[in-house]
């Protein structure tokens, strides 16, 4: 389960991490009016603790709009941190002076996701390359060019590539020169947002190779950020899995990928497309897209899109059905779903079925069908298998179809309600280094084969 | 399903003639999509995918674009002998689109449902009442919640995942015969992916179409393709059946780009090298100089005719299939490699 033949050598974590952050925030105020008046926030990092040790690879990773890469710009304070603490070698960023952070970001780089936009077209490639030493202060510029050319060279270019200019090169050169540029100050750590996501597959593999090199010469650490779950399988030693400007489950990427622990990881990966034509339709399917960070959703945040989600105490659902009673909940909450929506519901599919024209609301549909319209549209059984959670549900669904659609939600919300919504998990350790935060893991459900941890008292 | 494939392309070649010279970016590609059927065009940026499939209804700007040779015979049509008047009937008509970005493909300040209405009427009589029916049942059947109030809403109050579902519904507005989709799922992130291609799944059997899905993920190829086309450099390097062509690939370019697939436990190969120079591409074999079986055969004359690998439909354009030579060298080879645990050594990637 654990190692591969050429794992890079493992990171010793033993002593001091090099980076340490901890309930790292950053929030972006919605203002409104001329008075700029805060109306709301958009919790793009909501409180998020890693560490990172000298010369391993840590990995974010999480789909558009999880945060990661504000994570990125706020732990290099390039975004001031809304709260939340960033520890470099035992000197807190956070609280640096301008000179102390001069110190710190000689230590630190950063490389981008588009080559291109990273560089200054009109300066040659050995001036960007030596940039980064003119600024910290060296004079000397037939040094700063050796130097460059030397770079060049590791990073699989040529040293005569100096004189020339960016858009002489590659996408994937680009990114070598990123690399490069990221190496000449001889740095700790790097941040690597996304850098191979814009180059296909086969310059990907060899930016890819080529960190993993420059990484193990360089004794570097790296925090990198990525969507791309097989890239980050490549190259990290641990990873940590973002929803919602929250870190759901963190741990070593071989043990993690192989045992995912948290529901939501457990989708995010197998919803990788694998090139086995027999793996196909595998996948865990998620209902819905990602709810707002402006408005993240009560206990834990990914309770909306959950297919484990915690069943309500006292009722029995089949697993799937209880999923589809909190979407219609949920719809329901939002208002989404009342006896307008219904009664076109029910006309629409008796137009599907029996292929009249003009629906059946001219004549009138009766309730019966309104209500069966519902459960199709959420592919709610005729009947749940638990007798009283069906009759609170079709209770629900009656009071939907009087136009009552208010204490329809009221009622589903007292009689199904779930601990995934009405408490935020704690981080639960799973094992040691890995830990992930989910009610089915901190000891608030005990069934369904989920060995409780002993993890903290809630 | 008939013995005659709906759309056959034959020995299709697209040029664009710039001032720095003609670029060959498709340069005599064959492939058929039967009835019924997915077939997926796998290749990196620059091996002509795109192109190929945006010259079959014409969509490449010409010029600099000209077609300089071939026939995308349609149904028994040849599409490339049509006027533009007559094309117009298929293209959006019996050959709907799907493009790799929803947000260029749909008009910001028009609402989706008059979007999907305009498709309809453009190709069809139908009464507005008649089409806005459709266009709601559309949304529907491509997954749009609560689909009649949504009609009158604008593109930018959809998600990434539910524009390219409108995108869709704009595609499948006139019953096409052939869905031509092109990177349908790149912009959107792996979750709201794997629910887009079970939607061109399901709706390819309730509209029993065909699909042409263009692609740089293997991924997606085995997740969706019954066919399977590898293109490299503006030539087919491989075709066969998404089994052949992934369970026994046999071109030395597709082992190479299976191993250039990161996340399998180290066993990552970087390719080295870089695509030819598409105005002046390499003599043979198109991959000849990157390749790390060739021999001189591989770089005279042009691309190698198409051997078989095993099942007659399982074709290869390389020496290795052809008579006097042992295809068995090139998988016995990869696997040496594979066994010693080390990669190539990771070259630039050229210029």
């Amino acid at each position: 389960m654990t190692g591969r033949p050429d794992e890079p050598p493992a990171a010793d974590r033993s002593g001091e991490p090099l980076l340490r952050v901890r309930g790292l925030k950053k929030h972006y105020p919605i203002t409104e009016g001329v008075l700029r008046r805060e109306v709301g926030r958009v919790r793009a990092v909501d409180g998020i603790s890693f560490d990172v040790y000298p010369g391993e690879t840590f990995g974010i990773v999480g789909e558009s709009g999880c945060g990661k890469s504000t994570a990125a710009t706020t732990l290099l304070r390039l975004e001031e941190p809304t709260d939340g603490e960033v520890l470099f070698d035992g000197a807190d960023v956070s609280a640096a002076s301008k000179a102390e952070l001069k110190r710190f970001r000689r230590r630190a780089q950063m490389i981008f996701q588009d080559p291109t936009s990273s560089f200054d077209p009109r300066m040659s490639v050995g001036e960007s390359v030596a940039e980064p030493l003119r600024i910290h202060g060296m004079r000397d510029r037939d040094r700063r060019r050796r130097i460059a050319q030397d770079l060049l060279e590791r990073v699989g270019l040529s040293a005569d590539d100096v004189d020339r200019y960016p858009h002489e090169f590659s996408g994937g050169q680009k990114q070598r020169i990123g690399l490069a540029r990221a190496l000449v100050l001889n740095p700790d750590l790097i941040v690597a947002d996304e850098p191979v996501s814009a180059l296909d597959v086969s310059i990907q593999a060899e930016i890819l190779a080529l960190m993993r090199r420059l990484q193990e010469e360089f004794d570097l650490a790296v925090v990198f950020i990525s969507h791309n779950l097989s890239v980050v399988r490549e190259v990290c030693d641990r990873v940590a899995v973002m929803y919602l400007g929250e870190i759901v489950e963190v741990g070593p990427t071989e043990r993690l990928f192989a045992d995912p622990q948290h529901p939501y990881t457990r989708a995010l990966l197998s919803s990788i497309p694998t090139p086995d034509p027999r793996e196909r339709g595998r996948g865990i399917e998620l209902t819905g897209d990602v709810p707002s960070p402006s408005d993240p959703p009560s206990g834990c945040r990914f309770h909306t899109r959950c297919p484990e989600i915690v069943q309500p105490d006292g009722y029995e659902f089949e697993q799937v059905h209880w999923r589809r009673v909190m979407d219609l909940r949920a719809k329901l909450d939002r208002g989404e779903v009342g006896r307008e929506s219904a009664l076109d519901l029910a006309a629409a599919q008796s137009t599907a079925t029996a292929g009249a024209t003009d629906g059946a609301r001219a004549t009138g549909t009766p309730p019966d069908e309104a209500r069966a319209a519902i459960r199709r549209a959420f592919d709610l059984p005729e009947a749940l298998t638990d007798e009283r959670a069906e009759a609170v549900l079709s209770e629900a669904l009656g009071l939907v179809v009087d136009g009552d659609s208010d204490r329809a939600a009221a009622l589903l919300a007292k009689e199904f309600s779930t601990p995934c919504e009405r408490r935020r998990p704690r981080a639960a350790a799973v094992d040691d280094g890995w830990s992930a935060t989910c009610h089915l893991l901190d000891g608030s459900r005990r069934s369904e084969g989920v060995e409780p941890l002993p993890g903290r008292e809630d | 399903m008939g013995d005659e494939p709906l759309l056959s392309v034959r020995d299709l070649r697209t040029y664009f003639r710039t001032d720095a010279g003609t670029i060959r970016a498709v340069d005599g590609v064959s492939f058929d999509v039967r009835r019924g059927e997915t077939v997926c065009v796998v290749g990196e940026s620059g091996s002509g995918k795109t192109v190929a499939s945006e010259s079959i209804t014409r969509l490449i700007p010409m010029p600099p674009g000209e077609i300089v040779g071939g026939e995308v015979v349609f149904d028994g049509v040849d599409l490339l002998s049509l006027s533009d008047r007559e094309l117009r009937e298929y293209r959006g008509g019996r050959i709907g689109h799907v493009f790799q970005n929803p947000q260029g493909a749909l008009h910001p300040m028009h609402t989706v449902g008059r979007q999907i209405v305009e498709a309809i009427r453009l190709h069809r009589d139908a009464g507005k009442r008649e089409a806005r029916e459709r266009a709601i049942d559309l949304l529907d059947r491509v997954g749009i919640p609560d689909a009649a109030a949504r009609f009158d809403d604008y593109p930018h109050e959809f998600s990434g995942g539910m524009k390219q579902r409108v995108v869709i519904a704009v595609a499948l507005a006139c019953d096409p015969d052939l869905l031509i989709a092109d990177e349908p799922t790149t912009a959107l992130d792996v979750t709201i992916q794997a629910q887009i291609l079970r939607l061109l799944c399901d709706l390819q059997e309730e509209f029993g179409m065909s699909v042409l899905l263009i692609t740089h993920d293997l991924g997606v190829v085995a997740e969706i393709a019954d066919r399977v086309v590898v293109m490299y450099a503006g030539k087919v390097m491989e075709r066969g059946t998404v089994y052949e062509v992934l369970e026994n690939p046999s071109h030395p370019y597709t082992l190479a780009l299976l191993d250039c697939l990161p996340g399998r436990g180290g066993a990552m190969r970087p390719l080295g090298g870089a695509l030819p120079d598409p105005r002046d591409p390499p003599s043979g074999c198109r991959f000849h100089p990157r390749c790390p079986h060739a021999v001189d055969e591989c770089g005279a004359g042009d691309q190698p005719a198409m051997g078989t690998a095993g099942s007659p439909g399982h074709e290869v354009s390389c020496v290795y299939y052809h008579d006097g030579y042992d295809e068995s060298a090139i998988r016995e080879r990869r696997a040496a490699d594979s066994n010693e645990g080390v990669g190539r050594a990771d070259g630039g990637d050229g210029r």
